[in-house]
């Protein structure tokens, strides 16, 4: 069976679902989003370590997707076309899940990467975060994945990530985090 | 040299430089998309205060988040003060380094600087 996009975002949508988004990224609906998550936090009165990793997660998350996504196929989607949901999990968990396009050629970089972090200790990634930091050659758009190997040290969980055929071109990328209490 | 007076905003810290009272200040939230456009001039303006700093120059750093494109240029901010540290007798830069009592990933983040830089931090922990 094909992929649907608008099956895997139905499939997301529960209850327990604070903010779900299909569409343009920019860096206003960022600061809105933001804003409103801040908001639904602070009416929940979660505790304020949670709210702090759930608010520096989200914005490393968004501003990933901001800044890296691929153009998506031809026709239906808007250049910046991204999925993210922010849910609460039976545990009390967060779980920050977003999904976008990316060309097959860059799927495999992607996966090792994601592997690679996913393999190393909390303090191999903050010598990690450390060298990157320090590295001249990085730009300031977070190359050499800072942002990525930060949600890993903040979460100290695992990413979830699968890759779905799309066409010849394309997969559709998504990635889940958690945020545990 | 004229001084800094930055109001904050949701993805920007409030930020105050004066020359004459020899006092970098950068508090609040640190979150925008290009954080090169927003630090540049903070960056310059350190270049300059290096011709010719005080004596005892003071700097209170305490942001409530920041993320990882302003990381980098934080460093830059920071390496500026190393330079005029290293030309200054002891102790003539100060970093104050602000965190909330449970906020550990703040602290470690200061604890990151302070191991890439040659200046001491002062970690100082505020009650919520």
């Amino acid at each position: 069976m094909s992929f649907s996009l608008q099956n895997w975002y139905d499939k997301m949508q529960s209850e327990n679902v604070l903010f779900a988004h299909k569409g343009t990224i920019t860096s206003d609906l960022i600061t809105n989003v933001l804003d409103t998550v801040e908001h639904k936090l602070e009416e929940a009165h979660e505790v304020s370590k949670i709210k702090r990793k759930v608010y520096n997660v989200l914005v490393e998350a968004l501003q990933n997707l901001y800044h890296h996504i691929d153009v998506p196929p031809d026709g239906e989607y808007d250049n910046q076309f991204a999925i993210f949901i922010l849910s609460k999990e039976n545990q009390g968990e967060y779980k920050i899940s977003t999904g976008n396009f990316v060309r097959k050629n860059k799927t495999k970089l992607l996966k090792d990467r994601l592997e690679q972090l996913n393999f190393l200790s909390k303090e191999e990634l903050k010598g990690l975060y450390k060298m990157i930091l320090n590295n001249e050659e990085f730009s300031e758009k977070g190359g050499g994945g800072l942002g990525m190997i930060d949600i890993a040290r903040k979460t100290g969980n695992k990413f979830g990530f699968n890759f779905q055929n799309v066409d010849k071109e394309y997969f559709f990328f998504s990635l889940d985090v958690l945020i545990s209490k | 040299m004229e001084p800094i007076s930055i109001k904050g905003t949701p993805k920007t810290p409030d930020v105050n430089f004066d020359l004459e009272a020899g006092l970098v200040e950068i508090k609040g939230r640190s979150i925008p998309e290009n954080s090169i456009e927003f630090y540049k001039p903070l960056v310059d303006w350190l270049e300059a205060y290096k011709e010719k700093p005080q004596s005892k120059t003071i700097v209170n750093i305490q942001l409530e988040y920041f993320n990882t494109s302003s990381s980098k240029c934080i460093l830059d901010v920071f390496k500026k003060l190393e330079e005029i540290y290293v030309q200054l007798d002891e102790d003539g830069v100060v970093i104050n380094w602000y965190y909330e009592e449970d906020d550990e990933d703040m602290y470690e983040a200061g604890e990151d600087y302070q191991t890439i830089l040659k200046i001491p931090f002062t970690m100082i922990e505020m009650e919520e």
